[in-house]
């Protein structure tokens, strides 16, 4: 078996220096956490590890040999085995010729398909990883694909596993198999590092964690001695506390949704199934659910985009007779995106014209109604910039030029200055550092106490339990009932996540 | 002749086969390009230029088989133009492949006129001659009308279940594939991506080259202007309607020239009741019919057009 040694690589883009001199041992047979934020430079390490880049200085030793730098192939014969974060996987095509890729010479004339299944159904008989090798990897559910990804890399004889954030997309069911099964692996020798910044499963799952902070390595301890908060602090550098919801009374409907279908296209199953729910003032409302259950559905019929087949949509009790996003604007919707780059901002364009782009015709930003006020509109988004905290050089400066963080701010900022009776907020942390989750939190909350109703669709229940009011869980397009979230727990939640609606009590 | 003896007639399915051959070369080249990843739209430029390239390497008093060969060469310099646009620096494979095309067909005429400036005629060689295939050409019906043609044609015939083994049976092909569904996948794996790509577009660059050649010297017996005549964009049709399999790809080839062969003699048939343009048409009008048909259950290859970059992605 293996030991990994990395010591003192630093890798620079331009002016960022995402590793600084970071060293890192792994043992045989033992588990090594890496923690981290995002952006505090794990996936670039990993990628330096495996060979898609080349680090500007330092070494990596496998059982004392150095690693040829840049080059995957050698990584890959030294043992090291990647699941990276994205699946790696062509929809298209079987299990099996997912898992031969590249484990045969290309110059052969022969594939040794027969060969290959045996050695595949022993390994995942070996590691209970169940799955079929002739199914096409469109038809099995984000779980089993990870399932293939791990399969590919024991299949090519890997000796240390790296899973980068390998939970992010399971559902907490899914995710206590894995971690089941890679107890089972480092039983049999094998070596892993577990990239996550969830503080429960690294605490688990590791025999040692080692915590990087803007691209530096600020500190090691031994899982044993952990506990959340210190590593919470290791990770950020400081105490951070989220803001809870405090208890208030829910007022008047402000959104309700009665039966509401929307049907797929041709047989598809329907991708949003009897939908009832209500959302009254000085609340927040959580969907909890996997990624892909009918969430983006639900949002793009909230905001607007969508329209239903069947069902009843009201605001304020008044009956909405068709989906129109602007009229939605001017009734009072906001709504903060799922995807801040694509959905939630444009780019390209400015951070005051981000900034001011859902208050088209709307005086007293607009001479005449029909030209853009330029003044008006500058002063408006520089006082925003301020309220917010936005950073960025100046408010011309490009939207994709912001961080992840700051652009969200620059959303929050957009859609809480027109004081919405309703608020969508589809993800709205995903991806964001501690700091930035507690300010996007603070002012939903500020805009709970406002008077608006909150719809939070999220996948994080840390999230959900710590500022909603009531929660439901979406699952293949159908909600459960609303519990209230004092009155509920994590686990139960997490049942339901995964399809057993019956765990409601 | 009347209209049902037209379909029994052996006649008939001989054209068919020759009409089809060079759509299947130029199908299977693209399909192999496009597998990868790579939209080559630089065919009907590469076709025109294997057509005056294997011409010419016979009327310099070259072998037939040479010419052949050197067609697949050239056709593999202008895939390795378009490769290293649009694989190596990731530039618009639109744009890429129409600059090829213009600039293949432009050179090929050039190039001719460059050997051949005072003819007015084109000059004509001695092609590919048919041969019978022993005892099943003496088959009735069917041994005229498909055991008696030239090498080039069984050759073309014989590139298809080459294509299959080569796509689905051996590692190179799975990587191809694997490189036009999800490079990233590749990338992983320790395969080079743009090797890949690259080895893809030069050969089926040379395979679409090689059936602009067989127009030259096997169909025909001299080179002139507007040879290819859209067959190259016919192909890019007929990659589609095959939904990127090399099966398919002859049945699509195979129906498109029976429709074409169908034409030139439904003409004669019709006599001057019908205007002849109106069956000229009718191969197309047909084919952009079975495309909306088959184009509610295609499945694309996924990085179809998306360039690729290491570290990019992972």
């Amino acid at each position: 078996m293996a030991n990994l040694k990395i010591s003192n690589i630093t890798k620079r883009f331009g002016s960022l220096t995402a590793n600084d001199d970071i060293s890192l041992r792994v043992d045989e047979g033992e588990v090594v956490a890496l923690l981290g934020e995002n952006g505090a430079g794990k996936t670039t390490l990993m990628n330096i590890l495996f060979g898609h880049y080349v680090a500007d200085e330092g070494n990596i030793e496998i059982d004392g040999e150095r690693l040829v730098p840049g080059s995957t192939d050698a990584a890959i014969k030294a043992g090291l085995g990647m699941v990276h974060q994205h699946f790696t996987l062509a929809e298209n095509m079987s299990v099996l010729e997912n898992i031969m890729l590249g484990t045969e010479s290309l110059w052969s004339l022969k594939s040794t398909v027969g060969r290959s299944r045996r050695k595949l159904e022993n390994l995942s008989k070996e590691y209970s990883l169940q799955v079929n090798p002739d199914a096409g990897i469109s038809e099995l559910s984000v779980g089993e694909r990870q399932r293939v990804e791990i399969l590919k890399v024991l299949y090519r004889g890997a000796k240390i596993l790296i899973l980068d954030e390998p939970t992010a997309v399971l559902t907490p069911a899914e995710t206590g198999q894995l971690l089941e099964n890679l107890k089972m692996m480092v039983t049999s020798g094998m070596s892993i590092i577990f990239i996550s910044h969830k503080l429960h499963e690294v605490l688990e799952i590791s025999d040692r964690v080692s915590v990087l902070r803007h691209g530096a390595m600020v500190g090691e301890i031994a899982t044993k001695d952990a506990d959340k908060a210190i590593l919470a602090e290791m990770m950020v550098g400081r105490k951070v506390t989220r803001p809870k919801a405090e208890k208030l009374e829910p007022g008047a409907s402000i959104v309700e949704l009665k039966n509401i279908t929307v049907t797929g296209a041709g047989k598809a199953a329907d991708l949003l199934n009897d939908i009832s729910l209500e959302i009254r003032q000085n609340e927040i409302v959580a969907i909890a659910g996997v990624a892909g259950n009918g969430q983006r559905e639900l949002a793009e019929l909230l905001s607007g985009l969508r329209s239903w087949d069947k069902g009843e949509f009201r605001y304020k009790g008044e009956i909405v007779s068709r989906a129109n996003a602007s009229e939605f604007l001017r009734m009072g919707f906001g709504r903060i995106p799922e995807d801040r780059h694509h959905t939630g901002t444009v780019g390209e364009m400015s951070v005051w014209e981000n900034l001011v782009s859902e208050n088209l015709r709307q005086d007293p930003y607009w001479k005449f109604g029909k030209f853009i006020d330029f003044d008006a509109n500058r002063k408006k988004a520089a006082e925003l910039i301020k309220q917010f905290d936005i950073r960025c050089s100046s408010m011309e400066t490009p939207a994709r030029l912001l961080s992840g963080g700051n652009m969200q701010k620059l959303i929050l900022a957009r859609t809480l200055t027109a004081d919405p009776n309703f608020v969508l907020a589809n993800q709205p942390v995903r991806g964001l550092d501690e700091g930035a989750i507690a300010f996007v939190h603070e002012q939903l909350l500020a805009a709970r106490t406002k008077g608006a109703g909150i719809l939070l669709i999220s996948e994080d229940l840390d999230e959900i339990f710590s500022i909603a009011d009531r929660v439901c869980v979406i699952y293949h397009g159908r909600i459960s009932q609303l519990l209230e979230v004092r009155k509920t727990n994590i686990q139960q939640i997490g049942a339901m996540m995964g399809g057993d609606m019956k765990a409601v009590a | 002749m009347d209209w049902i003896e037209l379909f029994v007639s052996a006649g008939f399915w001989a054209a068919t086969l020759r009409i089809a051959a060079p759509l299947i070369f130029g199908t299977i080249g693209e399909l192999v390009c496009e597998r990868a990843g790579v939209l080559n739209l630089g065919i009907e430029g590469i076709m025109t230029m294997g057509a005056m390239a294997g011409w010419m390497w016979v009327y310099q008093d070259g072998s037939l088989w040479g010419a052949v060969l050197f067609a697949a060469m050239v056709g593999a310099i202008f895939g390795l133009l378009h490769a290293i646009f649009t694989v190596h620096l990731g530039l618009s494979q639109h744009v890429s492949g129409i600059g090829i095309t213009l600039l293949a067909s432009s050179l090929s005429y050039f190039l001719f006129r460059m050997f051949l400036p005072n003819s007015t005629t084109p000059p004509k060689i001695t092609p590919f001659q048919p041969v019978d295939i022993p005892i099943l050409s003496d088959l009735p019906f069917l041994g005229e009308a498909f055991f008696s043609h030239t090498p080039m044609t069984y050759l073309a015939l014989a590139l298809i279940p080459i294509a299959i083994y080569m796509l689905y049976r051996t590692p190179i092909g799975l990587a191809t594939r694997m490189a036009g569904e999800n490079p990233v996948a590749l990338e992983a794996q320790g395969i080079n991506v743009l090797m890949i790509r690259t080895g893809a577009v030069v050969v089926g660059s040379a395979i679409m080259s090689v059936g602009g050649a067989y127009l030259t010297i096997s169909a025909f017996d001299a080179f002139f202007f507007g040879m290819i005549n859209g067959r190259g964009w016919i192909c890019i049709a007929l990659v589609i309607f095959a939904s990127w399999k090399p099966g398919r790809a002859l049945f699509g080839a195979l129906l498109f020239a029976g429709l074409d062969a169908f034409q030139v003699r439904a003409q004669q048939l019709a006599g001057g009741d019908i205007p002849y343009q109106f069956f000229l048409m009718l191969p197309y009008l047909l084919s952009i019919g079975a495309m909306i048909i088959i184009s509610k259950r295609m499945r694309y290859p996924q990085a179809l057009l998306v360039p690729f970059r290491r570290g990019d992605r992972i």
